[in-house]
């Protein structure tokens, strides 16, 4: 599983980081930073969830 | 649609049918105040994406008029949709027929006032700006009213907001936020008009529209946008023997009654966390209320209890408002991070010694990381404190 950002619809809103804090942060810079590219099958569910839940749809899995 | 998907999701391979008034294939709202008024997203770029794929029977275009509940469903639930000359049988029902957008009465004749709730009014809207309008009167300085002010500005449109209350937001999120939001949209040159009323609109010879407002001045407007709030959209359940005030009032596991349940802006149903019966007008919650409709609806009875934290955002010009929780004029608060003077902070909310809330202005951070601690309800105290340490 491969988590990509479209860094030009994402506004750092840090819904995904609520969700999977794991995979996503948004640091005091307001920037959202992805800490694992290729996260673990077991994140699969959370991941998917910040998919479903971002406002900006900007989070796509690639499997 | 995230009820019709979690239903795929979550295991149900029978039929499935999507009906909607609308001829459009499923869209996302929240850009149509924002991104599609600025021009940055088309309609095109606005599709839900969660719609993708799935395998469903659309029936768009399709307004249902009437449901006949007639117990012909396995167990004695089930019944009949009518929609135009057609009926349409089922077993379960998901009513997720969301709000209309409340009009000012006696302006339907008025070709240049509107409201904002579809694709439709925001393409409308969008149209005019861009044939140069030069005034727009936005009446009632809710989040949508904001959030078109804020993006007509953004396109260099003279904007007048008239809110017959003290504080915009004032009552949802209380009057220290309200007068830094009032500060902000000034600051951009909006016309802002608090404790001030519409008394009458009427066409203006020139084109546009005349309006006298409560403190006796009068302006001319080239288009008015109406955001004074919603109803929900519960006419077509009338005589359905659900029982409907203020939406569609369920138990606390979204069911309306055998085999019915209800999601999104027209479901109201008793929050244990508020203690009362709630109704959310927010996109995250049309998300986290569809999918545990369509879990109730296959769990039955035993479903979870659905309790969930609400979380919105909103837009304003470069204020970024997000809301874990709950906030308001009657809860303790605590600014936690930042200061309003710096266009950033973090203000913590209490009820009886307990967190209900985090609310951020361009703090995302403390809002996200904080969801859990209001979730569960730790003390308000410790609550400030762990947000102070972020
Ligand atoms: C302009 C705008 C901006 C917003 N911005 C934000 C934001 O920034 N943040 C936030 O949290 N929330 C925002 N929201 C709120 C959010 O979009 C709504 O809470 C969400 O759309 C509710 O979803 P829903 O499915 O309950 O209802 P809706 O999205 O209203 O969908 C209901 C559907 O039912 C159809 N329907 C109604 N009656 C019938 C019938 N009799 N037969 C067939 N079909 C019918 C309608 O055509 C409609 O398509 C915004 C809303 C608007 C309008
Ligand atoms: S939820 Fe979406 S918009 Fe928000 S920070 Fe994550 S990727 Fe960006």
């Amino acid at each position: 599983m491969r988590v990509v950002v479209d860094f030009d619809v994402c506004e750092s809103n840090a819904v995904c980081m609520a969700i999977a804090p794991e995979v996503f942060e948004v640091r005091d810079d307001d920037f959202l930073y992805v800490l694992l590219d290729e996260p673990p099958e077991e994140l699969r569910d959370k991941v998917e969830e910040a998919v479903r839940r971002c406002p900006k749809q900007a989070i796509r899995i690639e499997d | 649609m995230h009820a019709a998907a979690a239903l795929r999701r979550d295991g149900y391979h029978g039929g499935l049918t999507i009906l909607d008034a609308q001829p459009h294939h499923p869209y996302d709202r929240p850009p149509l105040s924002k991104e599609l008024l600025t021009g940055r997203f088309g309609p095109d770029d606005i599709g839900l994406r969660s719609a993708e794929g799935l395998d469903v029977v659309w029936k768009l275009g399709r307004p249902v008029h009437g449901v006949v509940r007639d117990g012909s469903g396995p167990g004695g639930r089930g019944g009949r949709l009518v929609a135009g000359d057609e009926e349409i049988v089922f077993d379960g029902l998901v009513i997720a027929t969301g709000a209309d957008a409340r009009k000012l009465p006696g302006t339907d004749h008025l070709a240049d006032v509107g409201v904002l709730r579809t694709l439709d009014d925001a393409v409308a809207l969008r149209d005019a700006i861009d044939s140069g309008i030069s005034t727009l009167l936005v009446v009632g300085a809710g989040f949508i009213g904001l959030e078109v002010a804020a993006s007509a500005r953004q396109r260099g449109v003279e904007v007048v907001v008239v809110e017959s209350l003290g504080q915009p937001l004032g009552r949802i999120l209380g009057d220290d936020v309200g007068a830094f939001v009032a500060r902000a949209h000034r600051a951009h040159g909006v016309d802002l008009r608090l404790e001030t009323g519409v008394s009458s609109l009427v066409a203006a010879a020139s084109g546009g529209v005349e309006a006298q407002l409560s403190d006796g001045s009068v302006i001319h407007a080239d288009r008015v946008v109406v955001g004074i709030g919603v109803r929900p959209a519960t006419d077509w359940l009338a005589g359905a023997g659900l029982v409907l005030d203020d939406g569609v009032v369920c138990d606390e596991t979204l069911s309306a009654a055998p085999g019915v349940v209800a999601a999104g802006d027209v479901a109201r149903w008793p929050s244990r966390r508020a203690g009362r019966l709630m109704r959310v007008e927010h996109w995250d919650h049309a998300i986290a209320s569809g999918e545990a409709a369509a879990r109730r609806l296959l769990a039955g009875p035993d479903a979870e209890i659905f309790d969930p934290v609400p979380w919105f955002w909103s837009d304003q010009h470069d204020m970024k408002i997000q809301l874990v929780g709950f906030a308001g004029p009657d809860l303790d608060s605590e600014v936690v991070s930042g200061s309003f003077e710096e266009d950033r902070v973090a203000v913590a909310y209490g009820r009886g010694g307990v967190l209900v809330g985090m609310l951020g202005i361009n703090r995302p951070r403390h809002v996200a990381l904080m969801r859990e601690q209001v979730t569960s309800g730790v003390s308000f105290a410790d609550g400030v404190a762990a947000a102070r340490a972020l």
